[in-house]
């Protein structure tokens, strides 16, 4: 399909913008590593409720609201039709 | 006998002045307003003469002296037109009109040409 | 706590929503939504994900299967952190595309296909019923809580009857506020608002009852966690299988949702509200999950064994005497039902009547062109709302209120999910078709009935006995829990894995087989390439089609004003000066947008069709266009855009030479029609006096003639009377004698007066008193006669047997426009732009008394006024609207 021309090099705010949502796209794939990986280091392949599985789980949800929230901007700004993708 | 005059004409001011006007000379003046009527009425009356006003509801003047025209029984018959506007006198004689009138006109020019138009 | 005092504080509470959504609704319409469109709000509306179900079920979940219930925020916390782009995709194609709900958008990017719209409801209204009994039963349980304030929530209350009564409230708020009007959008900003105070009241409750259970009950943290560690472990234990599946799960759900979509796409107003809502969304959902574990633990502590934990939310609270924080406790839950069932059923109900009724409408009554379809449309989702809200209390009555909830919820998440490989395959994939997308979705429907939805019922119910042991017609691979043998898996995941696997399967096999349509692979491009712009959608080739036609059925579904408008600043964007623009294919376009909004893509693009024929792109003009390369379609673009400029600047100037040639011949016409009008009263003037001055006559026929002969006097006076006035109107030196008069006034004034034209027709008038209550600061005598002469005109020409005239009289940024529309034939579109010509009389047919300067004058009286008269098409009979300003200033000169 027709692609509007864009230049081959950015200036160094965009390029740091577009950075930060390839990071905001790995933060799912993170997220889902972190929070299967209970699985495989409890005995029987089994979760329980301790409070230590508790505290784990809720680091981990801090954590990728954190990281969002630091991302965020980088999302919001230069939302301009060809400000997609690449 | 006294011939019989076809007046067409949509205003019932001016057809009430022909009227009294002819009819004092001793015609027979039968009126219609409608443009459209006006064609089977000649059929129907089989007038002397008709006397026909340009600008009229459901088909104009000329409409009608075209139709007048293009029928053998009436190819012949005597037309006078009746206008309120100067232009039109030309359109008149090239569509057959015998004669062609101006609005306002006088009483006596009227019936002189009327008079004229039958030989009397 | 007294039961009363329960219902008296429920009501107050619905009393206060409805208070907030009316205002938010008279901000919007007033366009001063300001804050209220905020990321904040848009957050908030968001959390319609949590309902009854997270509020009272995440605690007896937690209680029964330990940390299971985390999957479920999980899911969601994942696509909104990361998953940005695929929603902002999503919301770019809702906002372009004026999508009004998910069957909508699936319909619309296969190629607008009805069929495919009509499959999303039915899964959509099949799947969520079950969900919406759960809020009922959610509601009716904790009812029953307070009504026996026992802590073990069995209710001597009529179960039943409370669950009819909340249904019937609901219903009834539903249909009030989110069937109001019919927008171009289908945006409803005060229910978006009043969601969001519920978010608010829901979170804040759930809070409150967490600290007061940390540290009001157990002694702190500390003795949370002390607590956490004794608590029996055995029971709550997670297969990995159910873990990773749900998180998957919910992550689907919170994409297909029928509510979901509703508030994160149709309400969006703003893709940057994704932004903010990429962290605040998780942490909504975070602090509401923050103390259930609390909850739960202390709850299975101090409360007697065999209480239901999924009411300990308010049961806790109750054994310890708070009253007031169970109170609010109650409230929140209440929220949390009412919220998602009122959203639920506005996005059910707007599938509903638009794939299903009115398409059923359109073709057992195509040409019924003069009913209403505004009404239509809103009846059919004042009736959807009730019936969906009917079905859940069905369900709710059927399964009994048995089962708990969270079983309920996982079966609703599912079903909806069925749609999530044709929505991603849409958005992603070129090569998606429609028969792909059938294919996946009935199959994966299928399945998911025969597997998770119909067993749900229990053995024996839905299915027999033996179709759960043997297998459907006896064939062991095809029993329910365990296809093809699968005999060990958790039912759940059983349920999820067959049925997302045959669904994709089925979507992708059928794509790949099957060749699309033109229509199916322009959209397709237009969505799949949403952000670069370059593909429009659907052109319609040149049609021939009759634009008043298209504007009487824009009014059906827009509504009068809104079509005219559309209309209108389409022709000025042409270059053309009056209502009507020319069928473009670029008008035609943005038509269709604007009728998608209302009634969904399939449905307009019919509507569309209906009228113009099938004279849409060929699969030869889309090779033509995809052959060409990308710098050549950038460089015609650009092209493009010239000759659009080019075009508007000949049409103008096309109209204008148009103007100038004819206003050449009418001036020669204006001087020979002055002649004629002034040389017919001559002529009887002057062959009368000829008459009179002959003498000679009866007396009586002297009266007579002199009687003509002053008749016709007056009317040559008239006659120059209405030539000079429209001299001195066009040379802008009248004298206005400005002061306040009433509209009402004015109107009655010119009624009567104009009674005396053709007085043998009786007239049927229709006003609407009200809305005429209205002071004028003008001319009152000159606006009085605009009206006499446009009634007048009514009067003289229209032709109905039953003749009636309406008045509409409309207010609007200090404008004030009233229009006159009879019943009659109308005046053909060739002569609508000559009728305020000077001596314009459209036919001789009735010449009573007039000279054709009537609309003449009218015009520059209004000219003078600084307002306007127009001709307004499309009425279905002659229609004249006079636009006047509420306050005329004196010009400075």
């Amino acid at each position: 399909m027709a692609r509007k021309e864009s230049p081959l090099f950015l200036a160094r705010a965009p390029y740091r913008r577009r950075r930060l949502r390839d990071a905001s796209r790995l933060l799912p794939i993170l997220g889902i590593f972190f929070l299967l990986l209970p699985l495989l280091w409890t005995e029987e392949s089994r979760l329980s409720l301790s409070a230590g599985d508790v505290i784990y789980f809720f680091s981990v949800w801090i954590f990728l609201i954190g990281a969002a929230a630091a991302f965020a901007p980088g999302l919001r700004s230069g939302q301009g039709p060809t400000g997609d993708e690449d | 006998m006294s011939q019989h005059v076809l007046l067409i004409e949509d205003e019932p001011n001016i057809a009430e002045a022909i009227r009294f006007i002819l009819t004092r000379d001793g015609w027979t003046v039968s009126h219609v307003t409608d443009g459209s009527a006006a064609l089977d009425r000649v059929r129907s009356d089989r007038p002397d003469l008709v006397i026909l006003d340009h600008m009229l509801p459901g088909m104009s003047g000329l409409e009608i002296l075209a139709a007048l025209r293009a029928d053998p029984e009436t190819k012949a018959l005597p037309v006078m037109m009746l206008t309120a506007r100067g232009r039109d006198r030309e359109m008149a004689e090239r569509a057959g009109a015998d004669c062609f009138m101006s609005k306002p006109f006088s009483n006596a020019e009227i019936l002189a040409e009327v008079r004229s138009m039958m030989g009397r | 706590m007294p039961f009363k005092l329960l219902v008296v504080a429920c009501l107050l509470y619905v009393a206060f929503l409805f208070a907030v959504a009316f205002i938010v609704e008279r901000r919007a319409q007033a366009g001063r939504l300001g804050w209220l469109r905020s990321p904040l709000v848009y957050t908030l509306s968001l959390s319609i994900y949590s309902t009854a179900w997270t509020f009272y079920g995440a605690v007896g979940y937690a209680a029964r299967s330990g940390l299971e219930f985390l999957t479920i925020y999980f899911g969601p916390t994942l696509v909104f952190v990361g998953w940005w782009w695929l929603l902002r995709k999503l919301v770019r194609i809702g906002r372009q595309y004026r999508v009004t709900s998910i069957a909508d958008l699936i319909s619309s990017r296969f190629g607008k296909s009805n069929t495919l719209g009509v499959i999303v409801t039915i899964i959509a209204v099949v799947a969520t019923t079950p969900y919406i009994a759960l809020q009922l039963q959610s509601v009716v349980l904790s009812f029953g809580v307070f009504a026996s304030a026992t802590p073990d929530g069995q209710a001597p209350l009529d179960a039943g009857q409370t669950a009819i009564w909340v249904a019937v409230g609901l219903a009834f708020f539903t249909i009030l506020f989110g069937t109001r009007n019919l927008d171009a959008r289908e945006q409803h900003h005060g229910i978006v608002t009043a969601i969001a105070v519920e978010a608010v009241v829901k979170l804040v409750a759930l809070l409150a009852v967490g600290i007061f259970v940390v540290w009001g009950i157990a002694g702190g943290v500390g003795d949370v966690i002390a607590r956490i560690d004794a608590a029996d472990l055995s029971a709550w234990q997670v297969q990995p299988g159910r873990w990773a599946g749900l998180i998957f799960l919910s992550a689907a759900a919170v994409i297909t949702l029928p509510r979901m979509f509703q508030v994160m796409v149709v309400e969006n107003d703003d893709e940057g509200q994704l932004a903010r809502a990429s962290w605040a969304f998780p942490l909504y959902l975070m602090l509401m999950s923050l103390f259930i574990v609390p909850i739960a633990v202390v709850g299975l502590d101090q409360l007697p064994a065999g209480s239901n934990p999924d009411m300990f939310v308010l049961t806790l609270p109750l054994a310890e005497g708070q009253g007031g924080l169970a109170m609010l406790a109650f409230l929140g839950g209440f929220s949390s039902a009412t919220s998602m069932v009122i959203v639920e059923a506005i996005a059910l109900a707007t599938m509903i009547s638009n794939h299903v009724v009115i398409p059923l409408w359109l073709r057992l009554r195509p040409a019924a062109a003069a009913d209403d379809l505004r009404s239509v449309v809103l009846m059919a989702r004042r009736v959807a709302i009730a019936a969906v809200l009917a079905l859940g209390y069905g369900y709710y009555q059927v399964s009994g209120g048995s089962a708990a909830l969270a079983a309920i919820g996982l079966i609703a998440f599912l079903g909806v999910a069925q749609v999530l490989p044709a929505l991603l395959g849409g958005l992603f994939w070129r090569g998606a078709t429609r028969t792909g997308a059938i294919l996946g979705l009935v199959t994966g429907f299928v399945v998911w009935a025969f597997t998770s939805f119909l067993p749900s019922f229990g053995p024996g119910a839905a299915l027999s006995d033996a179709v759960f042991t043997q297998g459907l017609f006896g064939l062991a691979w095809l029993r329910p829990q365990a296809l093809f043998g699968t005999d060990t898996m958790d039912p759940m995941i059983h349920a999820l894995f067959w049925s997302m696997t045959l669904n994709v399967i089925a979507f992708c096999l059928g794509s790949l087989l099957t060749f699309p349509g033109p229509v199916e692979r322009l959209q397709g491009a237009a969505f799949v390439n949403v952000f670069e712009g370059t593909v429009g959608p659907e052109r319609w080739s040149k049609g021939q089609v009759d634009p008043e036609a298209l504007l009487t059925m824009a009014q059906r579904i827009l509504g009068e004003e809104a079509a005219l408008s559309l209309f209108q600043t389409a022709a000025r964007d042409q270059g053309k000066d009056s209502f009507l623009p020319d069928p473009t294919p670029a008008f035609l376009n943005q038509l269709e947008a604007q009728l998608s909004g209302t009634v969904g893509a399939a449905t307009a693009h019919a509507m569309i069709s209906q009228l113009v024929g099938r004279a849409t792109v060929t699969v030869e003009d889309l090779m033509a266009v995809a052959s060409e390369s990308a710098q050549i379609m950038e460089y015609s673009a650009k092209l493009e855009a010239r000759e659009a400029e080019l075009t508007r600047t000949a049409g103008a100037l096309r109209e204008a030479n148009e103007k100038l040639m004819q206003l050449s011949i009418q001036k020669d016409a204006f001087l020979s029609q002055i002649s004629h009008e002034l040389r017919t009263p001559m002529t009887s003037i002057r062959a009368f006096s000829e008459i009179l001055t002959e003498g000679d006559l009866p007396p009586e026929m002297v009266v007579k003639y002199g009687r003509i002969i002053h008749e016709e006097a007056k009317r040559l006076t008239r006659l120059l009377d209405d030539l000079l006035d429209l001299s001195v109107l066009e040379n802008g030196t009248v004298q206005l004698s400005l002061g306040l008069a009433s509209l009402q006034q004015m109107l009655d004034t010119a009624l009567i007066a104009a009674r005396q034209t053709r007085p043998e027709r009786s007239f049927i008038i229709h006003r609407d008193l009200p809305s005429e209550a209205i002071y004028l600061k003008t001319d009152a005598d000159r606006l009085t006669q605009v009206f006499i002469n446009l009634i007048s005109n009514a009067r003289k020409y229209c032709d109905a047997s039953q003749p009636e005239l309406r008045i509409a009289v409309r207010q609007r940024a200090g404008r004030v426009t009233v229009d006159f529309i009879d019943n009659g034939k109308g005046i053909p579109k060739d002569s609508q732009s000559l009728v305020f010509e000077k001596f314009a009389r459209l036919t001789d047919a009735n010449r009573a008394g007039g000279a054709g300067l009537g609309l003449a004058i009218c015009r520059e009286i209004m000219t003078n006024l600084g307002g306007s008269v127009a001709y307004l098409p499309g009425q279905g009979g002659a229609a004249f609207r006079v636009t006047v300003p509420l306050r005329l200033e004196k010009l400075a000169a």
